[in-house]
């Protein structure tokens, strides 16, 4: 553990910033509310479908908190998250189910 | 925004993004405890939190910075991790691209991945929906949520306690991410993407900087887009 440079801080804090909101706001801002051709339209339609069990999927094969390796009590709230999700549709409920499930399944196995 | 369909659109919206402060409020204080932890000042762990609103790139950029890389390849490494967001404003554009120029700039600012997640879902759901009321149930989505990301950035700070691992943290994002994809999942195309995007992500996990993440959404939405022509074909034929 060095210390962080305070130019080199800043430099990150203010181009992370100003990055991120250009990211936020490209197409926002710049597109508007010109038409966008039906094909974009089409693929835009599956952006969360696709991007959120993407970036949740590695998180849930290879857990951080156990460096990586499977672990059964996460995969089987996982499991449970989804289903209660799809049997009520009901983000709340999912929400609890798996977090229960995990506690539950945290405290027989561990 | 005064009509009574804006503002119970703003509180249909609030109460959506409510349960996402579960897990907003443990991730600042990490953030914040960390931060300190790595030298920064309470105030400058509080720029941080409050100029970028984006966890993950902000403990990327975070972990970077203590290992002495380059200022450049931590802002490019932190820059990817947030790719997705251009790929939620070109979502969120068909629905909120009429908006005053002031608003849309404002959406951009608070666009992170549960009030995302949340509006899409609602406009997909509701297409009746006039661009106020969606601008109204967006802001209201997300209108606890970045407060308390600065907030509790600041607490962990200040505080710099640890959270104990029994209290099984790291799992909160995919359990709450995981409960926003079920009502996604409204046609085989979705399943599709969905299915696409989780193999290719799985697959894909070796490429640096976060990459996999865009790569596997990129083909998630191909997939989809094609099923849906597919689907549409069938349908005709039959």
């Amino acid at each position: 553990m060095s210390d962080i440079d305070p130019v080199a801080l800043w430099t990150v804090i203010i181009g992370l910033g100003i990055g991120s909101f250009a990211l936020r706001f490209v197409f926002t801002g710049l597109v508007g509310d010109r038409p966008m051709p039906a094909w974009i339209l089409r693929h835009l339609r599956y952006t969360a479908v696709a991007i959120l069990p993407a970036l949740v999927a590695p998180l849930v094969v290879w857990p951080a908190a156990t460096d990586g390796a499977f672990d059964v009590p996460r995969g089987v709230a996982a499991l449970v998250t989804i289903v209660t999700g799809l049997a009520t549709k009901n983000v709340f409920a999912a929400i609890f189910a798996g977090a229960g499930t995990l506690y539950a399944m945290l405290y027989l196995v561990g | 925004m005064t009509s009574s369909t804006t503002k119970s659109a703003f509180w249909e919206g609030f109460r959506a993004g409510a349960p996402f402060l579960l897990v907003i409020m443990p991730f600042a204080t990490l953030f914040g405890v960390l931060a300190t932890e790595a030298g920064l000042s309470v105030f400058e762990s509080l720029m941080f939190s409050v100029a970028v609103i984006a966890g993950a790139a902000q403990f990327t950029a975070l972990q970077l910075m203590t290992e002495d890389v380059p200022t450049l390849i931590v802002l490019a490494s932190a820059l990817a991790v947030n790719l997705r967001m251009a790929m939620y404003s070109a979502s969120l554009t068909p629905y909120i691209g009429a908006a005053p120029l002031w608003q849309r700039a404002l959406v951009a600012y608070v666009t992170v991945d549960q009030s995302y997640a949340c509006s899409i879902v609602k406009f997909e759901s509701a297409p009746q929906m006039s661009v106020p009321e969606r601008i109204a149930y967006f802001f209201g989505t997300v209108v606890l949520v970045c407060p308390m990301w600065y907030t509790f950035t600041l607490i962990g700070a200040v505080i710099g306690a640890q959270i104990p691992p029994e209290f099984a943290l790291d799992f909160a994002l995919p359990i709450t991410f995981l409960a926003l994809i079920a009502p996604m999942l409204r046609t085989g195309a979705h399943v599709i993407a969905a299915a696409t995007a989780i193999v290719v992500a799985l697959l894909a996990a070796g490429i640096p900087y976060n990459l996999g993440l865009i790569v596997a959404g990129l083909c998630g939405m191909m997939a989809g887009a094609q099923a849906e022509v597919w689907l549409e074909q069938r349908k005709a034929e039959a």
